[in-house]
């Protein structure tokens, strides 16, 4: 029980300092996780995080395998709610106040302000990933091909992420 | 605000994210969002997809999960939010589940695996990228705009990496800017 407070406690913490992305918490998670409560080794936590490259959905699922792995399922189902719903329903509460303020004076600024920001951000996104991604020409020929592809076509980027996974086991094995 | 949402049940928005959460994979979630809610199911058009993600931005929290909860929340309240957070977090949730519970039996490394992430990893930055363009298009209309977002893209390649500081900066900037301009009477 105490391990669960502890867990709550730490991944509440956690959740509000996601601002830009989850890895914007990924240090602070280290120093508790591994520093300050012992839950798991560094090794450990970095084997968490590889594998957790590789899980589909938000990119830091890998907080629900340190639930578990500290506290079992019940510990992965109280990590997730305590990464996920604080931030969460503080961006739920600001975005239905934010849908009610449609006759503040300011209101269109600060939002043109936000997207044109955002579109920024999304573009600093692209390169600092781009920069760990794209080593050598294969992975550059790749990125090069879904883009164009789907600026000529708009399709589905299922198919051509599968032709991607596909295109990684011939080029990188 | 644009046109009011479409009638959805929250079987489907489960569904949706359900499947979102499946396939979004090697990154950019934000390309596989986009591609669901404003491509395939025509649920949000281009210009409330960019005003949702704008509020996930500067506010705490991941994108994928924050944009559920505002998605589902458009749709159908507070159980629309619920039960799109569950779709989209389960399938990554349960496969880590899984990773944890084998963390001691010396998991190996599967090169094949490795490699085809890679390869989508690779693919999901060309995706990002184009996604990226699409919003872009839709939202940067004066040279104004291209400013604001490339100072925001320089303070955040720049220096560091700093999402908090681009937001404290630029937009309330950018937010005066236009204020100004459209209390000149400068239609926007």
């Amino acid at each position: 029980m105490k391990e669960m407070i502890g867990l709550i406690g730490v991944f509440s913490y956690l959740s509000l300092l996601t601002i830009g992305g989850g890895m914007a918490a990924f240090p602070e998670m280290k120093t508790m996780t591994v520093d300050i409560f012992h839950w798991l080794t560094k090794e450990q936590l970095v084997h968490l995080y590889s594998i957790g490259q590789m899980a589909p959905g938000p990119n830091m699922m890998m907080i629900a395998g340190i639930g578990e792995w500290v506290a079992g399922p019940a510990g992965a189902i109280a990590v997730t709610l305590a990464f996920f719903l604080p931030s969460g329903l503080l961006t739920l509460w600001v975005g239905r106040m934010w849908e009610k303020l449609t006759d503040w004076p300011w209101r269109a600024s600060i939002q043109r302000a936000l997207s044109v920001v955002s579109i920024g951000l999304l573009l600093g996104g692209v390169i600092s990933i781009g920069k760990v991604v794209l080593v050598g020409w294969h992975s550059i020929a790749i990125a090069t091909l879904v883009f164009g592809v789907l600026m000529a076509t708009s399709m589905n980027p299922l198919p051509l992420m599968l032709a991607s996974a596909v295109a990684g086991m011939l080029f990188f094995r | 605000m644009s046109e009011p949402a479409p009638s959805v049940s929250i079987g489907e928005i489960f569904w949706a994210f359900l499947v979102i959460g499946a396939t979004s994979l090697g990154g950019g979630v934000v390309g596989y969002l986009r591609s669901s809610l404003v491509g395939s199911l025509k649920w949000l058009d281009d210009e409330t997809f960019v005003e949702l993600l704008a509020i996930c931005q500067s506010m705490p929290g991941l994108n994928a999960s924050n944009m559920a909860i505002l998605v589902g929340d458009r749709l159908r309240g507070g159980a629309g939010a619920a039960v799109a957070l569950i779709g989209i977090c389960l399938p990554g949730g349960l496969i880590m589940v899984a990773a944890a519970a084998a963390l001691d039996s010396g998991a190996h490394d599967h090169p094949l695996v490795r490699a085809a992430l890679r390869g989508v990893s690779a693919g999901a930055v060309g995706m990002v990228l184009y996604v990226t363009v699409q919003l872009g298009l839709k939202t940067i209309r004066r040279p104004a705009d291209a400013v604001f977002a490339a100072a925001t893209l320089l303070s955040v390649s720049l220096i560091h990496e700093s999402v908090l500081l681009a937001l404290i900066t630029v937009a309330p900037i950018a937010a005066l800017w236009f204020q100004r301009k459209r209390k000149s009477g400068d239609r926007q």
